[in-house]
């Protein structure tokens, strides 16, 4: 996704003069082509999170849509003030970017799990978040941004992700990724979207149909942005994220939403052990039999 | 302002006054008449929480009236107790310690990628040093080359809730800005022609951005308020009020 990511800023950035990417001393082998091709609008602020979105919010005052681009919770949490104050008190064009959402520094331990990120960011109120799900959403979300500069959050994954569907439209719903006759589907944010299609698939294999939605818009929203999910008598929240503040809350402050909504999120405990990011995802029941199970017990 | 709105922080107003009266009276290229002139010099208040010196120096020079200063701090007004991009002349919002200067860097660079000769000011309280903000931006500038970022200090030395050097010491400020790569020089910050005469010149040193350290007195100009930690507080009464206009010499 980081690759997908840089290769549509690259795009944009050729159209569009006024995109510029700051990264906090991160991006090895993903930023360079961008340093390379744009020297006048790149920049590395160095290990100071805080100090570069405030040097964003600088540059964003004088014209340019601003890129801050960081690992975790280092573009996020680091300089949440500076997010919040400098950045959506004064609706400057930035946009911070934090790679490696969820689970996926599996091993690298909690400090690099971004699990908190789209709760605290949607708590700001000011910005639009953005969180997709393959290198193909990716890409659309960068466009998007590019054409419609604002204080944003776009929380992407890594790298090697394989692209999951080819539709487009990520500002005007959830988008169905597999439809499915039953009464059941299973709406997920990010990378995790590839699970929510294997336990899907688990569940017509048992005979139950299961449709799968992919939520890579999830702020701001209309009362009716996820209205096709209204059709549904249960709809599990599948997120890489706590339970609080992220998909799960969100589908439930939807109108006629709130009591059909399961949440399948981490367990809010740190975890005590490392693995990769499909052993934490199995850890904490985010794999696709246990999916199945849950989906097995309503029927 | 500060005693109808019964608001705090006349303290740190009085004492950068004289530091806005200079760049206000004939340093900054500003239009009031056209606040957002893009070849303005832009001017950062980084200690926001101050701004009632601000807003007076912006009334005098004619972004908005005098009479509109009645209304600070009051309901509904856009003259907010820390300094708001609402107000006409106003670049950016502070309140928050550590925000103006990786803003004004900002700024700086802007104009430096796009080789605009408008220059940046920011000004700074000695409390905000202790903010490890400040500091990443102030390894930034140099890194950066910005000598069109100018950084004043209002260096007053008392803090909210003590003397600096009894909270955090600054000093040797000077060697340390200077170990950081910035040119610097010391002013008294109530001298108007020698903040004038230091700041007509700037950059002093190419490639390198401006630390001007004004020696201040908190309270400066009514002698009950002068080097008093309550008045980063305390809201004047009446008779204080009338006593204060007295001694700086203005009509209430």
């Amino acid at each position: 996704m980081r690759t997908a990511f840089i290769q549509e800023l690259i795009n944009q950035a050729r159209r569009n003069q006024s995109l510029f990417l700051i990264v906090g001393d991160l991006g090895y082998s993903v930023v360079e082509p961008f340093a390379q091709e744009f020297p006048d609008r790149f920049l590395n602020a160095g290990v100071a999170e805080q100090n570069m979105v405030g040097v964003a919010s600088g540059l964003a005052a004088e014209g340019y849509h601003v890129f801050t681009y960081s690992i975790a919770n280092f573009s996020t949490l680091r300089c949440l003030e500076q997010i919040r104050n400098d950045v959506g008190y004064h609706k400057a064009p930035v946009t911070a970017v934090s790679v490696g959402a969820g689970l996926a520094y599996g091993n690298l331990g909690y400090s690099h799990h971004a699990v908190q990120d789209i709760g605290v960011m949607r708590a700001l109120g000011s910005l639009t978040i953005l969180s997709p799900a393959d290198p193909g959403e990716s890409r659309e979300c960068v466009e998007w941004l590019a054409n419609n500069p604002r204080p944003s959050y776009l929380r992407i994954g890594k790298a090697g992700e394989a692209n999951l569907h080819d539709i487009r439209g990520i500002a005007n719903g959830p988008i169905e990724v597999k439809r499915s006759t039953g009464k059941i589907a299973i709406a997920a944010t990010g990378s995790i979207l590839s699970v929510a299609l294997e336990a899907a698939k688990l569940a017509e294999e048992k005979g139950i149909g299961v449709s799968v939605y992919s939520c890579p818009w999830l702020h701001p929203v209309t009362p009716d942005f996820f209205a096709p999910l209204r059709w549904f008598e249960h709809i599990f929240a599948l997120e890489e994220h706590m339970p609080y503040g992220g998909l799960a809350s969100i589908l439930r402050d939807a109108p006629l939403l709130e009591s059909k909504v399961h949440s399948i999120a981490l367990n809010p405990e740190p975890p005590a052990s490392v693995g990769s990011q499909r052993y934490l995802r199995d850890m904490s029941g985010l794999d696709a039999n246990s999916i199945l199970n849950r989906i097995v017990s309503l029927s | 302002m500060v005693a109808s709105a019964k608001a705090s922080h006349i303290g740190g107003a009085l004492s950068m006054a004289d530091l806005l009266a200079a760049l206000y009276g004939g340093i900054l290229h500003v239009k009031p008449e056209d606040p957002r002139w893009p070849l303005r010099d832009r001017f950062i208040l980084s200690k926001g929480h101050c701004c009632t010196a601000l807003y007076a120096a912006l009334a005098l020079r004619g972004f908005f009236s005098i009479d509109e200063l009645k209304t600070y701090g009051q309901e509904g007004s856009r003259l907010m107790a820390h300094v708001s991009h609402a107000v006409p002349g106003v670049d950016f919002s502070t309140g928050s310690l550590g925000h103006g200067l990786p803003h004004g860097c900002g700024r700086a660079l802007a104009a430096k990628r796009k080789a605009e000769p408008w220059r940046t000011f920011v000004m700074i309280s000695d409390g905000e040093l202790d903010e490890g903000s400040t500091w990443e931006a102030i390894l930034f500038a140099p890194q950066h080359g910005l000598d069109n970022l100018i950084v004043t200090v209002d260096y007053n030395k008392i803090q909210s809730l003590g003397n600096v050097e009894d909270v955090l010491e600054l000093g040797p400020l000077s060697d340390k800005l200077r170990a950081f790569r910035w040119s610097v020089r010391e002013v008294d910050g109530h001298d108007h022609h020698a903040i004038h005469r230091a700041l007509v010149e700037v950059p002093w040193e190419r490639g390198k951005p401006s630390c001007l350290i004004a020696h201040t007195i908190k309270g400066k100009g009514v002698d009950f308020m002068e080097d008093k930690l309550l008045w980063h507080y305390k809201s004047p009464d009446a008779g204080q009020l009338e006593q204060a206009l007295n001694q700086i010499g203005c009509p209430g």
